[in-house]
């Protein structure tokens, strides 16, 4: 028997709505946000390292935003937030997504080392580019839909040392102001979609708790438009 | 314990070898084997079902596990899913069903010809869908429903209904709620708005992979009016009681008053059966299989963050095969019920997580 745990863990049973947030780039105006619904969120805030919160009746979990589908998907959370860039990369989750927030926009491209032909001679003599990326199965999407063969190479760390070191010709990855692109001697050559950060629902909660959703929906659509 | 203790030493060998045993015989990713445990209790399970449907006079039917690919793509053009293909002997083509409802309606077209019905049939039967890698899906699940053929709408629509509830509470499942939506009503509505076919397929697909700011982009690029881009952008919102409807209508329209008269006669029907209250309509429901026409429904349990199961009625899909019957059913996941059900036993014991 699974021991019982914090009611955090386990799937809706009564109580408030469960919110998974994103950690990282997209946490401080997802906060923002959050205050702006009326949420009381100075215990968000500061250096606090805990991993779930309660404000006003809902309970908060961060993490990182590629994991927020894999939780609203099994309904470990009703709603989530991430990064299109996300829910891009993992297509075959099954959620609802309710809501374009706005904030944390971002291009996904591909880059190339500045003045530097590579990117098109391999694919001009070689038919064939090699690109790291942290999205390989947007990046293998990419290529095929626009009739390329590509070497798709995953990395996890910093994409933009790939073609520096030559492990690759180019990156797929995601840009905000392109300054670290700049500053690793690389340029946008194609752009492949913008992304911002996106509300999430899961499939029952979204039937289930329809008001409160909704509710919530209405109050952040008011807030990030 | 060793003089200098590290987290490590807790793990002993017994404990290792019982999580990594070292002679693993494979078995492919998606499939599983069941152990006398679980195999009593899904056994309980089956009976349970099999029993409610039959007190409404459903008799159990089985069909090949392997279909030729041809038949099951004139049910459905993608042949409802079916992911699992090789030839035969003599070089046919065959698949591996992925749901019962096309198996039986070739059943009664070819066993039962010129017989007007109705036909009530259950099944428990294994189906093959394709599935992610790493992402706990199943190649290999069981199904439990019904199909009745040659009732139409909305009586049949709301006998399936209450067969649905039978089953349910036969496995314990007293909080679940069926989804209720209309498979007709986006299409017909963008049909109405003049939105040609390719923007009109862009459109369904946004909705049926619940890609709601995909939806409202592709219906901006659609061009429709004010009114038209109101109503699609405010249906696929529309869930709830049956007030649902009242709203719906004030968006005015066609196609939108069509569905909601549908809704509405199915919604009579239940009350009329006494299965009204557990039933919430979802205008913005939209099954991924091309057969289904009119109603449509899916099963929740708030125990659980998967669908417990589906349907609806496929009208047209029966004469797909010579005989033209109006037909509705509905399958469960059984394993997925069998969840529900353990999570149930555990709230209903006091052990909510």
């Amino acid at each position: 028997m699974i021991p019982r745990i914090d009611r955090l863990t386990g799937p809706r049973q009564g109580g408030g709505l469960k919110l998974a947030l994103p950690a990282g780039a997209l946490w401080e105006e997802t906060v923002d946000a959050l205050d702006r619904i009326g949420l009381d969120t100075s215990g968000l805030r500061g250096e606090s390292r805990s991993l779930t919160f309660e404000l006003d009746g809902v309970a908060l979990v961060k993490m990182r935003p590629s994991d927020v589908p894999t939780y609203v998907e099994a309904g470990a959370a009703d709603l989530g937030i991430t990064g299109k860039d996300v829910l891009l990369e993992q297509r075959d989750r099954v959620v609802y997504e309710i809501l374009d927030l706005r904030y944390g926009a971002c291009r996904m491209v591909l880059a190339g080392r500045q003045s530097d032909e590579s990117l098109g001679e391999s694919e001009r003599r070689l038919g064939m580019m090699r690109i790291a990326t942290k999205y390989p199965r947007l990046a293998e999407r990419y290529f095929e839909q626009t009739g390329r063969q590509a070497e798709v190479i995953e990395v996890k760390g910093s994409v933009e040392l790939a073609p520096l070191v030559g492990l690759a010709d180019g990156i797929v990855d995601l840009v905000a102001s392109g300054r670290t692109l700049n500053e690793n001697g690389l340029e946008v050559r194609e752009q492949i979609a913008t992304s911002t950060a996106r509300l999430i629902a899961n499939r029952v909660s979204h039937k289930l708790r329809a008001e409160e959703v909704d509710e919530l929906v209405g109050k952040l659509k008011e807030a990030t438009s | 314990m060793p003089a200098t203790w590290q987290p490590w030493h807790r793990v002993d060998q017994a404990t290792v070898s019982k999580v990594a045993p070292m002679t693993v015989h494979r078995i492919p990713p998606g499939t599983r084997d069941i152990l006398p445990e679980e195999m009593r209790e899904l056994r309980a399970l089956e009976g349970a079902l099999l029993e409610a449907f039959d007190r409404f006079g459903y008799v159990q039917v089985m069909t090949p596990t392997i279909e030729y690919d041809a038949v099951l793509r004139r049910g459905e053009s993608r042949g409802a899913g079916a992911a699992y293909r090789f030839f035969d002997e003599r070089g046919e083509l065959l698949a591996l069903r992925s749901d019962m409802t096309i198996p039986i309606a070739r059943l009664v077209a070819s066993r039962y010809e010129g017989e007007p019905g109705p036909f009530r049939f259950s099944y428990v039967a294994r189906a093959y869908r394709a599935v992610s890698p790493q992402r706990g899906q199943m190649r290999e699940f069981i199904q439990a429903g019904v199909e009745l053929l040659g009732a139409p709408a909305p009586e049949g629509t709301a006998e399936v209904i209450e067969v649905l509830y039978a089953a349910l509470g036969a496995a314990g499942l007293s909080r679940a709620v069926v989804g209720l939506g209309d498979a007709d009503l986006y299409g017909q509505l963008l049909l109405e708005l003049g939105v040609d076919e390719g923007q009109r397929q862009r459109i369904l697909d946004r909705l049926a992979a619940h890609d709601l700011v995909g939806l409202e982009a592709e219906v901006d690029a659609a061009g429709v009016d004010q009114a038209g881009r109101r109503t699609l952008l405010a249906l696929p919102a529309m869930r709830g009681g049956a007030e649902i409807l009242a709203h719906a209508h004030e968006l005015g329209g066609e196609a939108v008053e069509r569905a909601t008269r549908r809704l509405q006669a199915t919604l009579e029907a239940l009350e009329r059966r006494g299965v009204s209250e557990r039933v919430r309509l979802d205008l913005g429901l939209l099954r991924d299989l091309g057969y289904y026409t009119g109603a449509i429904l899916e099963v929740y349990d708030p125990a659980l963050g998967h669908i417990l199961g589906g349907g609806g009625r496929y009208d047209g899909l029966v004469s797909r095969f010579g005989s033209d019957l109006p037909a509705a059913g509905f399958a469960l996941y059984l394993e997925r019920v069998h969840v529900a059900q353990a999570e149930e036993e555990r709230i209903a014991r006091g052990e909510a997580r």
